[in-house]
């Protein structure tokens, strides 16, 4: 029983890392400027999670394989080096690489979240509601108009609760359902919510952002590879969460600028 | 032996002759411990039927499971699931596992039956605050239940009932309203019954110790449970508040948790002023030591039924016993985590990473102290150190995957996927559930007198231990291609490849769900018709082998308290009654491990 219980243990443990060595399910394809030292991490993380994963399993099955054997004259003996000896090793090896991981993982995040967008990035708004985002483009005045929240309906088709009889700097917003963004240039994504906590997904982008409602938040990105990728939500939401999702459309410039065009022709 | 007058200060209480006295309102330990276990049992196999749902759901979206609708007419009509309703299910499946099944059987079973036992009492010192802990956590279970019955039915937010989806009403789903407001109460009237068992505990550990009995001869796992005592009391304590705040957004007004000028239905709502992320600060300062008041019981448990079935003490109790403490501590600081792209400030998202991945160091070191005992040890196998070996297997898998979630810069491809899912699963609820029938196997014969039937439980083992392995790891696969948890059917293009992957783990789920029937059966046939259990059958050492009679009677030592001569552990030495020395022999030995 506990030769089969070990051999059980080491089989497991191979055939949970076949499909992360085969890639089988993993990342989607990176579509952003700044998603390759996040690709890194997961990678350098797998390594070292892996190993750990590995090592301690197979340690376990050897120990189960080999100490369950009735040895009736052995006396109990204790690890080389006994507790001290596995602390110290615990500390080291774990420490420095918790602290690896960290130090790297934080120069990733902070690559993203703690820089400024450039000057000339392209503000977008998105608002996140039960279960729909809209996007906004400031228009030809580069202004996006204010939000008046007692204004908002989606039976007046006035997603974004916008005053466009009374503030000048609405008068050319174009609101959309679906977002398309031109390839290789900034985005400034400005982003709330009219009703509960969302998120905004979109795996390919190495974007992921909730919303908080009562605070308006911003992210930066680029996007490198034209294409139609999702927009997910992963904030539980209600009843329709699973059902809340966008296109995102990454063009070239040209494109976009048509895009941009014929929206604004159907506000 | 010494008289129980040494411990005149605990009011003493004869044994009560009515049934009702004995067996229902009773403030025996024991018996309170059992209910326990018996709320636990109910509990559990409402939240895996509940699973069995949300897992047929998931793999065949528009299936009809014949009978649903006797459940709820319009959560099911048709007997097909609503989305609304399947979230309304995992909701529940969550909560009741995390409150009534993981909480309450490794800390509140166990450890009320066996804490006092171990540390040599004959009772804990308030045995009616005992008594109403269980009797109110009963009626946390009931509200909670309860909230199947309203109109629209239990409250579809979520286990960690994010606000202000949680607290505007009705008006954000069906169970947003009544159910909700059932949910706060359950929970808040939980955390009453948790205070009052964690005060019993930790005044148990400290001013119940018997002669002898000094803090380092305790077992690991009275350890366990008085480091996880420790954690309630400060934990539970922040929770309640918390879902009084949500329940007065709700009746009275308020807007601790809403913002200004939310639209709802078109509808600007009457809130404002509140903060959204109030509450999970609240919610994950009470709800990351939730993981380990979880776990640590479990660890202390398989340290316990280990070190009995390898015949030796751990390599160190003490550093044991340090890293347990340390894993408590460090709890409360890493509780950011689950916050990293919730909108607070990205620094505190850097500097809640590094207690995060500092606590896997103190989790290691358990590991390898596990690990490192084994080496040398003479291993019996049965089925109660089969699940506490499949217990170290399970807690390692799961354990790993921390390495992930404890970077915000890999949390932007995790966060709220089924790799988190796949982590939290295995790390607490899979190595606590292993835990827990760890223990069921090991002290059956002294809660009830019976032994278990062992062949039975070797194929309960088995059946488990793979097939959790079959639910469990395909979820962190599912989870790096992006599939976001919580919803109720995958309707995103990328998310179409993942679903013959999803249909494998509801089978999986379905069968080990199954496997645990045999659990059961072992259970109840045991109690009544098992074979009659020796007072030590695993020649063990700690004070609840030494109890006069099995069960150990009313108070628990027959008039006579042990006095304690020994580490708790004093196995593979040549004692007079075989390999091993009982806490309270008087034999002279020489001692293995750390003397006290």
């Amino acid at each position: 029983m506990a030769k089969l219980f070990a051999v059980t243990i080491i089989v497991i443990a191979i055939l949970s890392a076949i499909p992360i060595l085969q890639h089988t399910w993993w990342l989607p394809q990176d579509i952003s400027t700044h998603g390759q030292p996040i690709d890194e991490q997961m990678s350098e993380t797998m390594a070292e999670a892996g190993i750990s994963f590995l090592a301690s399993q197979i340690l376990l099955a050897i120990f189960i394989w080999k100490y369950s054997k009735p040895r009736p004259n052995e006396r109990i003996k204790n690890f080389p080096g006994g507790a001290m000896g596995l602390v110290i090793a615990a500390f080291l090896l774990v420490g420095t690489e918790v602290l690896a991981l960290g130090a790297f993982g934080a120069k990733a995040w902070a690559n993203i979240y703690l820089t400024p967008p450039s000057a000339n990035a392209m503000p977008i708004q998105v608002q996140a509601g039960q279960f729909a985002f809209y996007f906004r483009y400031p228009g030809p005045d580069g202004k996006f108009g204010p939000i008046h929240p007692d204004m908002i309906s989606e039976a007046n088709a006035n997603f974004m609760g916008l005053d466009t009889t009374h503030d000048a700097d609405s008068k050319d917003d174009i609101v959309t359902a679906e977002m398309a963004i031109p390839v290789n240039r900034e985005i400034h994504l400005l982003m709330h919510s009219k009703d509960l906590g969302h998120s905004f997904y979109v795996p390919e982008l190495r974007v992921h952002q909730d919303f908080l409602p009562g605070l308006d938040l911003a992210i930066h990105f680029t996007a490198t590879k034209i294409g139609k990728y999702e927009i997910v939500c992963t904030q539980l939401c209600g009843l329709g969460h699973y059902n809340m999702k966008a296109y995102l459309y990454v063009m070239s410039q040209e494109d976009f600028d048509n895009w941009l065009k014929k929206e604004a022709a159907m506000q | 032996m010494h008289d129980m007058s040494a411990q005149a200060h605990v009011a003493h209480h004869a044994p009560p002759t009515s049934f009702i006295r004995k067996h229902i309102f009773s403030i025996d330990h024991k018996v309170i411990g059992k209910q326990y276990y018996g709320l636990a049992l109910v509990a559990v196999f409402v939240g895996m039927v509940l699973s069995w749902l949300m897992r047929l759901h998931l793999g065949w979206t528009n299936l009809a499971i014949p009978g649903l609708h006797w459940l709820s007419s319009t959560g099911a009509p048709g007997n097909v699931m609503t989305p609304e309703y399947y979230l309304q299910l995992m909701t529940m499946h969550g909560t009741i596992m995390v409150f009534f099944v993981l909480t309450t059987a490794p800390f509140a079973a166990f450890g009320n039956f066996f804490l006092p036992i171990q540390v040599g009492a004959e009772d804990m010192p308030f045995p009616r605050f005992n008594m109403m802990s269980f009797w109110v956590t009963l009626v946390a279970f009931l509200v909670m239940i309860s909230s199947f019955f309203v109109s629209d039915g239990p409250t579809l937010g979520g286990w960690t009932q994010y606000a202000p989806l949680s607290a505007v009403g009705s008006v954000a789903g069906p169970g947003q309203g009544m159910g909700v407001i059932l949910w706060a109460s359950s929970i808040a009237i939980f955390c009453i019954g948790q205070l009052l068992g964690s005060l019993n505990f930790i005044t148990t550990t400290l001013d119940m110790r018997t002669k002898g009995m000094s803090l380092w001869r305790l077992p690991l796992s009275t350890w366990g449970w008085f480091i996880t005592s420790v954690m309630g009391l400060t934990a539970f304590a922040v929770l309640m508040p918390a879902c009084i705040l949500l329940i007065l957004d709700h009746v009275a007004g308020t807007s601790f948790f809403v913002a200004s000028n939310l639209v709802l239905n078109d509808q600007l709502q009457p809130h404002a002023g509140g903060s959204t992320l109030l509450w999970q600060h609240l919610f994950w300062f009470f709800g990351h030591p939730e993981v380990y008041i979880a776990i640590v019981p479990g660890m202390g448990i398989v340290s316990h039924v280990l070190t009995v079935n390898m015949r030796r003490p751990m390599l160190s109790h003490r550093v044991l016993v340090y890293s347990m403490g340390a894993l408590a501590v460090l709890s409360y600081m890493v509780y950011g985590h689950h916050m990293f792209v919730s909108g607070m400030n990205p620094i505190s998202s850097i500097v809640f990473s590094f207690p995060t991945l500092i606590i896997t160091i103190p989790s290691t070191i358990i590991v390898l102290i596990w690990l490192g005992s084994l080496y040398g040890s003479r291993l019996r196998i049965n089925s109660a150190s089969l699940f506490a070996l499949g217990m170290i297997s399970m807690f390692i898998s799961g354990g790993v995957s921390g390495f992930f979630l404890a970077q915000p810069s890999l949390d932007i491809m995790l966060h709220a996927t089924y790799f988190v899912v796949g982590h939290f699963h295995l790390v607490m609820a899979v190595a606590a559930i292993f835990g827990i029938f760890s223990g069921t196997y090991f002290w059956f014969p002294k809660m009830f007198g019976r032994m278990m039937d062992e062949r039975l439980g070797k194929i309960h083992f088995w059946l488990t231990f793979v097939g959790a392995y079959c639910i469990f790891m395909p979820f962190h696969y599912a989870g790096l291609a992006g599939n976001v948890r919580r919803y109720q059917a995958f309707v995103d293009d990328y998310l179409q490849p993942l679903i013959p992957l999803h249909r494998f783990i509801t089978v999986a789920a379905l069968a080990t769900g199954a496997a645990q029937f045999i659990f059961l059966y072992n259970l109840i046939h045991s109690r009544y018709w098992g074979e009659k259990a020796p007072d030590n059958p695993w020649q063990a050492t700690s004070l609840e082998w030494a109890t006069p009679t099995t069960p150990p009677p009313y108070d628990n030592f027959g008039g006579k308290l042990p006095v304690v001569y020994h580490d708790p552990y004093q196995y593979g030495i040549e004692g007079s009654t075989g390999d091993y020395v009982m806490q309270n022999s008087p034999e002279k030995i020489q001692s293995v491990g750390e003397e006290a």
